[in-house]
């Protein structure tokens, strides 16, 4: 494979493989020099149109401990915001002679049209409301680890799934590796249509919680107060947040996510997002080895042309 | 030849731009100009009632005479020109100066005014004058007039001047941020949709307004399942309503933009499998009068460029033919019937355009091969921007010669100038 633009070019055995190979590189990471030669001579660039931290560092971080040259594009410094086109930035930064390009963007879709645009692999960073596939990777690699397997698991969505690009990729993610998901949301932040969705919907997060082994978080934006798809943060929070008491509606074992970064008191109680149960530090630390085995299978495998 | 009369075998001679014979093995005066339609069809000038020509203001993407050239290589005599220029044709200065710059080019150049001032939807912008220069369709294109009473008045205000309104149905307040059809695709990919009701609902609105005012109202690119049925239920009542659709809400579903290709951008959007299906049964039954193309040229610049970005639009004159004979299930001379007489009769130019070929009418001509096929080349096309979302498509019909008031503008499928 060349290219990662959706978690479902993967499929479930693409998946695994990347979680087997990440194995290797979380043993790396525990390394006094956490680096290896995987990628030496080979130039990955991180082309951010949107404002990141952890995405960014985290893949910056997985390139430099296989030995890649690095570089940062982000729009606040760039050539974009002297009116250049995403296309000719593309083929700028290419004609450099890059072997990667990852790409972060707001508006969905925009990995698709920078693959049409470039020979280099492209590897999409979060592209609008529509995918984040690194995100997906590690968060099944995180649910492995704790719990072996996401095979039969019941893991619950919770939140503003309509402009998630982590619910579209997770939700490819869990269910292809087959675990039930159920998605728990007002109306007003489901996407329109969930036709060919393989979820269960619910309103009711109380009577959802006491079911489950992952109830996974989404963050909530101030904003979507403002467009009428809520009456207010505190009503969000008092029905889909996970309070203090929510959580003793979990199963003992069932394990609490979210992606970062976390509003606490919004979607999740300040206490609750350190608790023992809460894998959310573990997701941000798995992040970087398993961006090192996508790296590393997309680059490592072919010398460079 | 096929015309609105019917089917018949027939050579035509033409000279002084009009029609002087039809008849079985009429002899070529010495000197005349033999174009070969052997096994092709003789039919009149195609009509589009929807044109975007883009001058003046966008000339980097359109110009009257590249989409003239367009119109003609599609076996268009007409085309109607919409009026979102820039500024806006709402004046009888600026509709003049688009009829001076199509007088001299490869078809007739016809001029849709604009109902509002600006095309801001405040105040009614003077129809009466652009009457006086021949306009007989207003639109706000582009936009529909938001407000339920202003279009009352414009309806009540066009029916004194034997105007048709023509409305680009969209309630821009629910359909505000959306980018594609909302639904299963927009869920899946992650876009901003705009509901299939946000047309319906000024359908809906304007439908009873032509009830309360008796006024004329033309719906433009019609393309839900929900819009078909409600201006098939309005003709049915009486009212004095009509439709067009474009071929790419006959051709093409909302599936296409998993591609984020922004040529497949499009207002109103892509739909579904169900509406296209619907928007063919209005074609076949009655229901939608005229296929319009709804030709809308950007420059590269403005669709290479994220899909929530990019201007929508497509280009379509020179494939809207060869989609119709392509992709619906009618005869040829229904399809005709779509192109060329229905949409003259709505643009009110059918004394020039549309009628019989006929002793005696304007030598508005196209001649049709109808088994040719070909593939859709983007670099290959007459207009100045390359927006076609069919490139690679192969298509079956194609036109060989286009006549002009007698002149041929086209001959073997090349523009002569």
């Amino acid at each position: 494979m060349k290219h990662l633009l959706s978690i479902a070019d993967l499929g479930a055995d693409g998946i695994e493989e990347v979680m087997r190979v990440s194995d290797s590189f979380v043993e790396v990471s525990e390394r006094a020099i956490p680096r290896v030669p995987a990628l030496r001579g080979k130039t990955v660039v991180s082309l951010f149109y949107e404002e990141s931290t952890r995405t960014r560092l985290s893949f910056e971080m997985a390139a430099k401990r296989l030995s890649a040259d690095t570089m940062n594009f982000s729009v606040s410094t760039s050539s974009a915001k002297k009116g250049e086109s995403l296309r000719d930035t593309c083929q700028t930064i290419e004609a450099m002679g890059v072997d990667a390009m990852v790409v972060r963007h707001s508006s969905a879709g925009v990995p698709w049209q920078v693959r049409s645009w470039v020979d280099c692999t492209v590897i999409n960073a979060g592209d609008g409301w529509h995918e984040h596939p690194t995100q997906a990777l590690l968060d099944c690699y995180t649910i492995r680890g704790s719990r072996g397997s996401l095979d039969g698991l019941r893991i619950a969505v919770v939140g503003d799934v309509k402009h998630s690009r982590v619910a579209r990729s997770n939700v490819l993610a869990f269910t292809m590796l087959g675990a039930e998901v159920t998605i728990v949301a007002p109306p007003t932040l489901l996407p329109p249509s969930l036709d060919g969705w393989p979820v269960a919907v619910s309103h009711d997060l109380d009577n959802v919680l006491a079911k489950v082994d992952v109830v996974y978080l989404l963050r909530m934006q101030a904003e979507r107060q403002s467009e009428a798809l809520l009456p207010s943060l505190r009503e969000y929070t008092a029905r889909y947040g996970l309070t203090r008491k929510r959580v003793d509606l979990l199963p003992e074992d069932a394990l609490i996510m979210h992606p970062g970064p976390i509003n606490r008191g919004v979607e999740i109680a300040a206490d609750v997002a350190d608790l023992p149960r809460s894998l959310i530090t573990r997701q941000v630390a798995n992040g970087v080895a398993v961006r090192m085995a996508v790296l590393f299978l997309l680059l490592g495998s072919e010398p460079r042309a | 030849m096929v015309d609105i009369t019917g089917e018949r075998m027939a050579d035509v001679l033409v000279a002084g731009g009009l029609v002087q014979a039809v008849g079985q093995s009429i002899d070529p005066p010495a000197g005349a100009t033999v174009l070969d339609a052997a096994g092709c069809i003789v039919a009149p000038g195609l009509v589009d009632l929807h044109t975007h020509l883009r001058q003046p203001g966008r000339e980097e993407a359109e110009t009257v005479e590249t989409g003239s050239r367009a119109a003609a290589l599609g076996g268009y005599t007409a085309v109607v020109a919409m009026p979102n220029t820039e500024p806006a044709l709402d004046s009888a200065a600026a509709v003049r100066e688009v009829l001076e710059l199509g007088m001299s080019v490869l078809c007739d150049v016809r001029v849709a005014g604009a109902i509002t001032v600006g095309r801001l939807g405040k105040d009614l912008a003077p129809m009466g004058e652009m009457a006086d220069l021949g306009v007989r369709l207003f639109t706000d294109d582009g936009d529909g007039v938001q407000d339920a009473r202003l279009m009352r008045r414009a309806m009540e205000y066009a029916s004194a001047l034997g105007v048709t309104l023509a409305q680009h149905c969209e309630d821009k307040v629910l359909a505000a941020g959306g980018h594609m059809h909302e639904g299963e695709w927009s869920s899946r990919l992650g876009l901003p949709g705009q509901p299939a009701e946000a047309e319906e609902l000024m359908v809906a609105r304007d439908i009873t307004l032509a009830r309360l005012t008796g006024g004329r109202v033309h719906f433009l690119h019609l393309s839900t399942a929900g819009s078909v049925a409600m201006v098939r239920a309005a003709k049915a009542e009486g009212l004095a309503v009509t439709a067009e659709a474009a071929p790419h809400h006959f051709t093409l579903t909302d599936a296409a933009v998993a591609s984020y290709e922004t040529n497949f951008k499009v207002n109103p959007p892509l739909r579904t499998d169900a509406d296209v299906a619907a928007v063919k049964a209005g074609l076949a039954d009655g229901t939608i009068d005229a296929i319009a193309t709804d030709h809308a040229p950007h420059a590269a610049e403005d669709k290479e460029v994220p899909f929530d970005q990019a201007r929508p639009g497509m280009l379509g004159l020179e494939t809207a033919l060869a989609l119709a004979l392509t992709e619906l299930d009618l005869p040829i001379a229904g399809v005709l019937a779509l192109l060329s007489w229905n949409p003259a009769r709505i643009a009110g130019i059918e004394s020039a355009h549309g009628g019989p070929v006929a002793e005696g009418r304007p030598a508005n001509l196209c001649v049709i091969d109808p088994a040719a096929t070909w593939v859709v080349d983007a670099g290959a096309l007459a207009s100045r921007a390359r927006n076609t979302p069919y490139a690679g498509r192969k298509l079956t019909g194609r036109v060989h010669h286009t006549l002009l008031r007698g002149e041929p503008v086209v001959i073997d499928g090349a523009a002569t100038r």
